[in-house]
């Protein structure tokens, strides 16, 4: 509520519109490339194209007016209602795919194998069908073949210390941050976007670990397809977390922030935190239970 | 006035037209012809009254206010806007209602979702465009699709007294005795449905769905396809011919010697 | 208390078609939110005189049955997703700032971007009526494997539904933040005019439920083009998951449609009974506990899908339950007529018809949760007439009160009042007309998304598309009184109405291009 009295309402802006054009035209060249036109490629760059040069240029107008002195608290306030919001439809957005991941492991699978109101489908379609998660869980037609299982206890787990430290690393940066100790904030922040970028090539080596040598990939059946959504919707979250960070931690080094104004930085450790908490419940579901 | 005269209207042109056709049968779901159908005939028209008896209360209650309660007539506005005994009153009584009606049908579900002691076990697959019929453990199986003529839909000719509700080749069943549906689809959803059984369940590719039925009356029982399948969702019907459980036995044997002779032609 | 809006460019709004889309004012996009809807109801309504002209008479007349489906499909996402969501944005963008205090949206330019989503992503749904293989043709429920036999139009139709997504909820972020953080000094929650309470709760539907939407409809896409199996049985995937996850979101979504009509008849109903809201508290918690209900029962949509019995009985019980904070509003809005001292003018007269039509709509949906009759109903006309009900005298004809209450407000004229009461009694008249007769049609065996029907459903169809035409053609008398209403008429007062209460009716009409640059004193 504004105590003050005072109102802020930003101009006019170009940006909004395109990005709406940016996305847009990088829908209809994805749309295009996936219906085997090949001139897809070239508009789905051009969209994304713009799409990058409307963030950066959103979020530099944004910046040199928070640097400006133009924002007030009740400015402020409003970005972190957007925030939280925001984090909470992409709560949402997992939701949707762990509650696949549920629905198939406690449903459709076992009804499969004959469990429940299943036994008439199992004994007239899939007579020959065994639910065992997860080594059959490429479903009665086994799908994409014979695969083996990502394994919980290698680099899965090795990556939920690494995201769980880096939790820690950002928190100690916020604390330097607002405690105004600039070297410690440098580097707890640099130490975070190190640890995500390792999170990700470790994923990345995990990957061509499941493509190579377990002949698992997003083909592979129920088991394959909640495996890939989930991880790689993550992994991408990973990435635009770490890109997210590393702005940050410019930001840091221009000395941008100070202790009672910060809002980017929670704004990116808020997101960096829940990103942590959707891999514990990877981590728990899909690798290890 | 105006409401007067368009109500006046409209009931006028609906009973103009409910004369014109063939009457209160056609406008109400079908009682059918199993002992359930009618338990959930029974249900339909239980809670269209209860519907039908608080509309009359508030709407009536409203209409009242908007005769007597307006400004034209000269009247000063009350200022009561609270009152928790009232709030109370309305939440519990449609509360108790609702139980009322949760609980017959509940006990008819029930017994829907009993498929034991089934003496007749059919297996139904949809197809686009078409169903398929097999009598478990026996050799009978055939298909079933629409037999009205194209000239008939593009309307080149007249259209006969069972257009769109009319096969190839029926299925025939027995009455009085219990008949366990097993459920599938070879393609896309499809929903077998008809109205006289009170029998509508999803057909669902790879996944087997259960309903069972007994039938008391023999007749032509017609139904439909309903869930959209793709362009010939519409033409998709369904013919079930309840027969005596004798007239059955004796086609059931002729069907299977049918069956085997054609199967003995083709493999000679 | 003195202050400034402080804007980077005072007075000087750039002209022009620049002027709309660089915009950040919350009236001019709640303006554009309007028209943007109106445009869309015409096609989306073109499309069901397609349907109606097809269903005339039994036989095949005018259209393929593949692009019959495809209307079908069609008309529903460009009515839900074009014409009442955006509607609604558009009141709610128009009208909280103002009844809260504020001087704007909290973002601006989100809001912005929220807008500018909406054309575009409606050129790429309708662009897909020109493709290979036509446009969707599966319903507007997408459910697979029929979704996944769409043509090139495919990938443009989630695409479009990943866009329109996004947009809504931006829409719904900005929202909660207006109300959370632009209050007036003073404005405490349970002072917020209703209509205000059900955009906060509405918009926390959208946020919660829109995401899962977008899950869905990408796993479909993954299961066309990438090879996983969400949706075969043969790879362990199920396709009645789709179902759930579709209804998950489908239902909250059809009270995101309705709950904003509440606030709209809340605030109307009082305006012209002369006579405070009755039980004002008790509105607020029916309406968060209809949106807490609107999470746990959405199988009802899937009874026939032969889910275990518990299944059935579970969502049989919690469907049943949204009667009862639903009766309460009923119950509330006649209590506040009773005893008032009513005009009808015609924003009343289209709430008036809205309770009384919506609360139809609403039986019929009582009647369809109860499962074994379900069977009977399932796909059928009567969830056809079911929908209508709620949908077009529901919130159709809310936000045409909302227009008729608010437009005085918004031009500064007052609009030809006999003109809008021709309006309502046409519309009220065909919409009963067209939608009446699809129950019996729909208990006489009919089911729903078929081009063609046997000779016993004749009659009823005919009368069904007569209304339509009807409802249709008087719906052009709205926008004709829509333009002559900006273009010119008798002044209007500030206060608009005489038993109006609330901020809104404190500013001028119209109101200043920033609402409040100083907060408001609230009493
Ligand atoms: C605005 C949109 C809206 C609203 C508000 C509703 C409201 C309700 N709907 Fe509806 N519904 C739809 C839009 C809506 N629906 C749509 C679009 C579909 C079809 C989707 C598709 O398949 O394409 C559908 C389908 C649908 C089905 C599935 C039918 C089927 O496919 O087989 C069911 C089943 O339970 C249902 C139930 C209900 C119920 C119980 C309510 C309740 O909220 C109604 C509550 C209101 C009242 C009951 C009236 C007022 C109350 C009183 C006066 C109190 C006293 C009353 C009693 C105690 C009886 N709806
Ligand atoms: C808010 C939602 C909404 C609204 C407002 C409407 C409005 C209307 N609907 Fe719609 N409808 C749905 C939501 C809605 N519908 C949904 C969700 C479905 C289910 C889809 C599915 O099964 O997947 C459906 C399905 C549906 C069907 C069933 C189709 C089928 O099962 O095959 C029918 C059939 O009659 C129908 C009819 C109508 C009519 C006559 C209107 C009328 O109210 C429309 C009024 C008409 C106009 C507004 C036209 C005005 C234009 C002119 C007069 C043109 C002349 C002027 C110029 C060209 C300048 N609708
Ligand atoms: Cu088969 Cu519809
Ligand atoms: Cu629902």
């Amino acid at each position: 509520m504004s105590e003050s009295g005072s109102y802020y309402v930003p101009h006019g802006s170009k940006w909004p519109i395109i990005a709406t054009i940016g996305v847009c035209t990088a829908m209809v060249g994805g749309s295009s490339l996936l219906n085997g036109n090949d001139m897809g490629k070239y508009i789905l760059a051009i969209g994304l194209a713009m799409v990058v040069f409307m963030i950066v240029g959103w979020f530099s107008t944004v910046i040199s007016e928070s640097e400006d002195g133009m924002y007030d608290e009740q400015v402020d306030s409003s970005f972190r209602w957007g925030m939280i919001w925001f984090i909470f439809s992409e709560v949402m957005f997992f939701a949707a795919f762990f509650g696949a991941l549920f629905y198939v492991r406690t449903y459709s699978l076992p009804w499969l194998g004959g469990e429940g109101t299943g036994l008439a489908t199992n004994t007239f379609l899939w007579p020959e069908f065994e639910n065992i998660w997860p080594s059959t869980a490429n479903g009665p037609g086994e799908i994409g073949g014979d695969f083996k299982t990502m394994g919980a206890w290698g680099l899965p787990a090795l990556n939920t210390a690494i995201l769980l430290t880096s939790g820690v690393t950002l928190t100690w940066a916020h604390h330097a941050l607002k405690e105004m100790k600039r070297m410690q904030l440098i580097i707890g922040l640099a130490l975070t976007v190190a640890l995500g970028a390792v999170f990700m090539y470790f994923q990345a080596v995990e990957y061509g670990h499941a493509f190579n040598d377990l002949n698992l990939n997003m083909g592979s059946g129920i088991y394959g397809s909640t495996f890939f959504m989930l991880t790689g919707f993550h992994g991408f979250h990973v990435t635009i977390g770490t890109i997210m960070l590393l702005v940050i931690l410019g930001r840091s080094i221009y000395g941008h922030f100070n202790p009672k104004n910060h809002f980017a930085f929670e704004a990116v450790a808020w997101y960096w935190h829940f990103v942590d908490v959707v891999w514990l419940g990877l981590f728990i579901f899909v690798y290890w239970v | 006035m105006f409401l007067i005269k368009n109500l006046i209207l409209f009931i006028t042109l609906m009973a103009n037209f409910s004369l014109a056709n063939a009457g209160w049968l056609d406008l109400n779901m079908t009682e059918g012809v199993t002992d359930i159908s009618q338990e959930v005939f029974g249900l339909h028209m239980l809670i269209l009254w209860i519907c039908v008896v608080i509309g009359v209360l508030v709407f009536g209650a409203m209409f009242w206010s908007i005769l007597m309660h307006r400004k034209s007539k000269g009247v000063t506005p009350a200022t009561f806007h609270e009152s928790t005994s009232l709030e109370f009153l309305w939440t519990i009584v449609p509360f108790v209602i609702l139980i009322g009606m949760a609980v017959p049908a509940t006990k008819t579900l029930i017994k829907m979702y009993d498929h034991s002691d089934s003496e007749i076990h059919i297996k139904i697959t949809g197809y686009q465009w078409l169903w398929q019929y097999e009598y478990l453990n026996t050799n009978v199986s055939f298909y079933s699709k629409l037999s009205t003529p194209y000239d008939e839909i593009y309307n080149k000719s007249t259209k006969n007294v069972n257009y769109l509700q009319e096969v190839d080749k029926e299925l025939i069943v027995p009455v009085n005795k219990k008949i366990r549906f097993l459920l599938t689809s070879n393609d896309v959803l499809h929903a077998w449905w008809v109205p006289d059984l009170a029998l509508k369940k999803d057909a669902i590719p790879g996944y087997i769905n259960e309903m069972s039925v007994v039938i008391n009356e023999p007749g032509i029982y017609r139904g439909r396809c309903a869930e959209l399948c793709g362009r010939h969702h519409g033409f998709m019907p369904i013919v079930i011919k309840a027969v005596e459980e004798k007239e059955y036995e004796e086609w059931l044997a002729n069907a299977e010697k049918a069956k085997t002779s054609d199967v003995a032609k083709i493999n000679k | 208390m003195s202050s400034v809006v402080k804007d980077t460019h005072h007075d000087e709004h750039p002209s022009g078609i620049m002027r709309w889309i660089t915009t950040t004012n919350h009236k001019d996009i709640g303006t554009l939110y309007l028209w943007f809807a109106m445009i869309m109801f015409f096609i989306g309504g073109l499309m069901a005189l397609v349907i109606r002209s097809e269903l005339f008479q039994p036989g095949l007349q005018f259209v393929d049955p593949q692009f019959f489906n495809s209307m079908t499909t069609m008309h529903a996402l460009v009515m839900i997703f074009g014409v009442v969501m955006p509607a609604f944005t558009g009141l709610a963008n128009w009208m909280i700032p103002i009844m809260i205090g504020g001087p704007d949206m909290a973002l601006p330019r989100m809001n912005n971007w929220s807008f500018w989503i909406m054309p575009f992503a409606f050129s790429m749904l309708l662009s897909t009526l020109w493709m290979d293989g036509g446009a969707p043709a599966g319903g507007w429920t997408l459910y697979p494997p029929l979704s996944l036999q769409t043509g090139d139009a495919f990938p443009f139709l989630i695409f479009a539904i990943h866009f329109m997504g996004l947009s809504s909820i931006m829409g719904a972020i900005n929202i909660v933040a207006t109300i959370l953080n632009m209050r007036a000094p003073g404005m405490t929650l349970m002072k917020m005019p209703l209509f205000v309470w059900t955009w906060l709760i509405t918009a926390f539907l959208l946020i919660a439920v829109m995401p899962v939407l977008a899950g869905g409809v990408t796993m479909l896409l993954t299961d066309k083009f990438f090879g996983t199996s969400f949706f075969n049985a043969a790879g362990g995937g199920d396709p009645v998951m789709f179902q759930h996850i579709f209804w998950f979101f489908g239902h909250p979504e059809v009270y995101i449609l309705i709950l904003p009509s509440f606030g709209v008849v809340s605030a109307i109903i009082p305006t012209f009974a002369r006579k405070p809201l009755f039980g004002y508290s008790s509105m607020v918690y029916a309406t968060a506990s209809i949106a807490f209900l609107s999470f746990i029962v959405w199988a009802h949509h899937m009874f026939t899908v032969g889910m275990p019995l518990a299944g059935e009985v579970f969502f049989m019980f919690a469907t049943m339950l949204i009667a009862v904070p639903t009766g309460v509003k009923v119950f509330n809005w006649v209590t506040t007529m009773w005893k008032g001292a009513m005009t009808f003018e015609t924003p009343m007269l289209f709430a008036i018809g809205f309770i009384v039509m919506f609360t139809i709509g609403g039986f019929s949906g009582l009647m369809l949760a109860i499962t074994p009759a379900d069977f009977q109903y399932h796909d059928t006309y009567f969830v056809v007439a079911h929908f209508h009900y709620v949908l077009v005298p529901g919130s159709i004809f809310a936000i045409m009160a909302a227009c008729y209450f608010w437009l005085p407000k918004w031009t500064g004229n007052m609009y030809p009042e006999t003109l809008g009461k021709i309006h309502f009694w046409l519309s009220t008249f065909f919409v009963n007309l067209t939608f009446f007769p699809m129950h019996f049609v729909g208990l006489a065996g009919m089911p729903r998304r078929i081009p063609d029907y046997s000779l016993q459903f004749a009659d009823y169809n005919m009368i069904a598309s007569i209304g339509a035409f009807g409802f249709g053609f008087a719906q052009l008398i709205f926008l004709y009184l829509i333009i002559k209403t900006i273009k010119g008429g008798s002044k209007a007062t500030d206060q608009v109405w005489e038993g109006a209460e609330g901020l809104e009716w404190t500013l001028s009409s119209p109101p200043p291009y920033h609402s409040f640059s100083t907060p408001p004193v609230i009493k």
